[in-house]
């Protein structure tokens, strides 16, 4: 759809600079919004998008430039000064309370009022009127968290409704959904474009960008690339303009290790019938040298939990453990980790990064935990083995003193992975390493798994993007409903196959 | 200048520094230094020394609050290893010898560790709130002290005893040679070996650090050990200073003290990042405001509205809520005093 440039722009912002500790996370940003448009922000991790954002809506306080909302100039000093000029945000993360109802939820602080006290039947009739708008039909008086993440979003926009918002932010809000709910969130956002409302769409998926926007603005490292109109910007050119390098690193990758494993003697971890009760069923994993086992499955199928259980995250309740052959017990995982595996949680906020050490504390950790309080790290050796991984992995920026909570999800996941090397461990459980971060990252890291399992480490890879998998793995570990349903090899089958045997294959059947 | 000014202890610095000041502006003989018999003598002296026990509890509690925990039971522990090395003494019938006192103390401080585990075990092992954990102690200890005094208050007369913390070492008092002693070993424990980097992991992210095979149960342990230890000493000290055994004053609300003084020298009470040299200027703060209120004169029933004043005064200079409208506020004036001698210049050209 043409956007009319003669429209005045509701948002126009002007050379943006925010300084943080040690970084320049915008330099000179401009950006404008017009009524009427979808107008997506692209960029790799790290870029500025969630900094803009923040800027924009007051969580952020700019060090310099300027911010006009319908042609007048603006400081947002917080959230709800934002919110009081029209502009709204729904991150990845529904911000709204779980424990209200749908239409609490909706009319929050806009309930309808009666001699001064909540007309409850009105509160709800309003809130069925805003959802029916955005075509959505729901019990009002149901808890929000009944339902699912997508339904939260867009309980959320129609919230944003009430408030009467001319700017509605969406920052990452199709990463949980499946396509049939992310088809409903896009409905939804060109029902709000026809009525005039400005809205600016963060995602990492590009075929969602091209199918509902109008308009994309590029940030690479904090500073503006450029604006462009979708028609006149085709994808490997966006692609090149956000990572500033030609795209071929993917492509790489792909060509599929032929290596053979060598599958004689002893495998570095043979589990046998190891599961928990209410976690997952007894199954049979075992991981060869130099060898990458893919799991495979839906969210929620069992692969999360399986890994824990290798790694002794949670205790097993059930089955045996073998190392080169060997009977182990682990049951902590202190003691995964002194037979040689290392663990990284899928969730990287909370079980992994600490976010308030630094980028260099944060990748000695693990051999520092390997060596007891005792024997500290010393400064020198820790210079040489952080300068060593941020330069290996490209961790940007590469500065090691600086906070690793600063540093985006994608090199946060970087900083992750060099701890576990630094540990030299012999098997390494990668949960989702991929996980939200952009195409570049993504790229880092799969090289570096598939180099190092070239040179003998054994990987477990857990990813929800079945054809990093495929790519990666040599065999793939299918699971479902929480049970081992087979294990495929990576050469029989593609990513079609690997969807159909996920989905009709039944749990017991034996497959090879 | 604005690296001094965003170094994480100028604040804290600061607010001893301006205290400080105030006292030697109100009366020059604040710091007034004066030797005599070979010892020094004067109130900065005083300060030293009478912030022994305070040091010693607060370092412990640094420590405990950087594993996100809290020893509300170091008053207590300080009572009982007061009552355990007076009973001893008293019962001793050599109670001025040397060895009385140092087997006295060796088991006032055993007694003290013990109770330090019991508070970590109750913690990192059953995994109870450390609120309430050392709340136990703190209410049972005062208890367990007068039972070991047999309810009373005992006193005695013993010169090695009475030397803990009123004596001199060349020209300073022993007990700030004993302060000093502790600020050393835990940070050197803490900083040259991992101890400390460990304990701000657990407290900043305890299951990131779990699995990444941390012996989270226990670094927290050990810190609850090091405060019950610390706590112990400053009993001894206490009990030194008025020769006997009170079960009820000793250490009488200095956890709450101890647990300023950490705030105030900037570790938070979330865990995580700790300060050693931050709780040294956090005492030194609490100690200097308690002999400032001594030193004006003001009446002991207003005091403690007099100390509550300062420190709110003192949290506030260190808010950086109240550095960054400061900031804007100046700013703005800057501004407007600019604008309006454009204007003045325009009207005059």
């Amino acid at each position: 759809m043409a956007v009319d440039t003669a429209v005045p722009p509701i948002v126009q912002m002007r050379d943006i600079t925010i300084q943080f500790p040690g970084v320049l996370a915008l330099d000179q940003v401009d950006f404008s919004l017009r009524p009427g448009e979808i107008h997506a922000l692209m960029g790799e991790n790290g870029a500025g998008k969630s900094t803009l954002i923040k800027a924009l809506t007051g969580v952020y306080h700019i060090d310099s430039g300027t911010i006009e909302v319908a042609g007048a100039r603006r400081v947002f000093d917080s959230t709800a000064a934002a919110q009081d000029a029209g502009i709204s945000t729904v991150y990845q993360e529904v911000n709204l309370c779980a424990n209200l109802s749908v239409g609490e939820n909706v009319m929050l602080g806009h309930e309808p009022r009666r001699q001064g006290r909540i007309d409850w039947t009105a509160v709800h009739a309003e809130a069925q009127r805003h959802l029916k708008n955005l075509g959505l039909e729901l019990d009002t008086r149901s808890v929000l968290s009944s339902h699912s993440i997508a339904i939260q979003q867009l309980v959320a926009i129609s919230r944003a409704m009430v408030l009467d918002s001319k700017v509605l932010i969406l920052d990452e809000p199709t990463s949980s959904l499946d396509r049939g709910e992310v088809e409903q969130l896009f409905a939804v956002m060109r029902e709000l474009r026809e009525s005039g409302v400005a809205i600016l769409f963060v995602s990492h998926f590009l075929d969602q960008v091209y199918e509902v926007s109008d308009r994309i603005t590029v940030l690479r490292d904090g500073g503006l690339v450029g604006e462009f109109l979708v028609a006149d910007l085709p994808r490997d050119a966006l692609v090149t303009k956000m990572i500033g390098r030609e795209m071929t690193d993917l492509a790489e990758i792909s060509e599929k290790s032929d290596r053979a494993i060598d599958r004689d003697g002893a495998p570095v971890l043979s589990a046998s019938g190891i599961g928990r009760r209410g976690g997952v069923a007894p199954a049979d994993v075992s991981v060869y040298k130099g060898e990458v086992i893919g799991f495979a499955g839906l969210l929620g199928s069992g692969r999360t939990e399986l890994a824990r259980l290798i790694y002794g995250a949670d205790r097993a309740d059930s089955g045996e453990m073998q190392i080169h052959g060997d009977n182990v017990k682990v049951h902590s995982p202190r003691q995964a980790m002194e037979h040689g595996i290392a663990f990284s949680s899928e969730n990287r906020r909370d079980e992994g990064i600490i976010a308030d050490l630094t980028v260099a504390e944060n990748i000695v950790f693990g051999i520092q935990a390997q060596r007891g309080w005792t024997r500290r790290v010393k400064n020198g050796e820790q210079d040489a083995i952080v300068k060593d991984y941020i330069a290996a992995l490209g961790v940007r920026p590469a500065d090691p003193t600086m906070r690793a909570g600063n540093l985006s999800g994608g090199n946060q996941q970087k900083v992750l992975l060099a701890r576990w090397l630094a540990t030299a461990p012999e098997l390494m459980v990668l949960d989702e390493p991929t996980r939200g971060i952009d195409v570049g990252a993504k790229a880092d890291i799969q090289r570096k798994v598939a180099e190092l399992s070239d040179k003998g480490l054994s990987v477990i890879f857990i990813s929800s993007e079945l054809e990093e998998v495929l790519r990666l793995a040599q065999r793939i570990v299918v699971m479902r409903d929480r049970h081992k349903i087979g294990e495929l090899d990576s050469h029989d089958v593609d990513a079609a196959g690997l969807i159909d045997y996920i989905a009709n294959n039944e749990a017991g059947s034996v497959a090879r | 200048m604005t690296k001094i000014l965003k170094h994480r202890l100028f604040w804290p610095a600061a607010a001893l520094v301006s205290l400080l000041a105030v006292n030697i502006i109100a009366n020059q003989s604040f710091a007034r230094i004066t030797m005599r018999d070979g010892q020094l003598y004067g109130a900065l002296i005083d300060i030293l020394r009478q912030s022994a026990p305070l040091m010693l509890v607060a370092l412990g509690m640094t420590l405990v609050i950087a594993t996100r925990g809290i020893d509300l039971s170091v008053g207590a522990i300080m009572a009982v290893s007061g009552a355990v090395a007076l009973t001893i003494i008293d019962s001793s019938p050599s109670p001025g010898s040397l060895g009385t006192v140092a087997v006295a103390v060796v088991v006032a401080l055993l007694v003290s560790l013990v109770l330090g585990a019991w508070n970590g075990f109750l913690v990192s092992v059953l995994g109870i709130q450390p609120i309430i954990a050392t709340l136990v102690l703190m209410l049972a200890g005062r208890g367990v002290a007068l039972l070991i005094t047999g309810g009373a208050i005992t006193t005695v007369n013993s010169a090695p005893l009475k030397f803990i913390a009123s004596g001199y070492l060349f020209i300073l008092p022993f007990a700030f040679f004993i302060s000093v002693a502790a600020i050393a070993t835990v940070g050197l424990l803490e900083r040259r070996t991992a101890l400390g980097v460990l304990t701000e992991a657990v407290g900043i992210n305890p299951e990131a650090s779990r699995l990444a095979g941390v012996r989270a149960r226990g670094i927290k342990w050990s810190a609850y050990v090091a405060s019950g230890l610390l706590a112990g000493i400053a009993g001894v000290i206490y009990a030194s200073n008025i020769s006997a055994a009170d079960a009820n004053a000793a250490g009488f609300l200095i956890e709450l003290y101890a647990i300023l003084a950490v705030v105030l020298g900037g570790t938070s009470l979330m865990g995580g990042k700790f300060s050693i040299a931050g709780t040294v200027i956090g005492v030194l703060t609490v100690q200097t405001l308690g002999s400032t209120i001594l030193f004006f004169g003001v009446p002991s029933a207003q005091s403690p509205v007099v100390f509550a004043a300062v420190v709110i005064l003192v949290v506030l200079l260190q808010s950086d809520l109240v550095h960054r409208t400061a900031k804007r506020v100046w700013s703005q004036v800057r501004a407007e005093f600019t604008s309006s001698n454009q204007q003045d210049t325009e009207v005059a050209s």
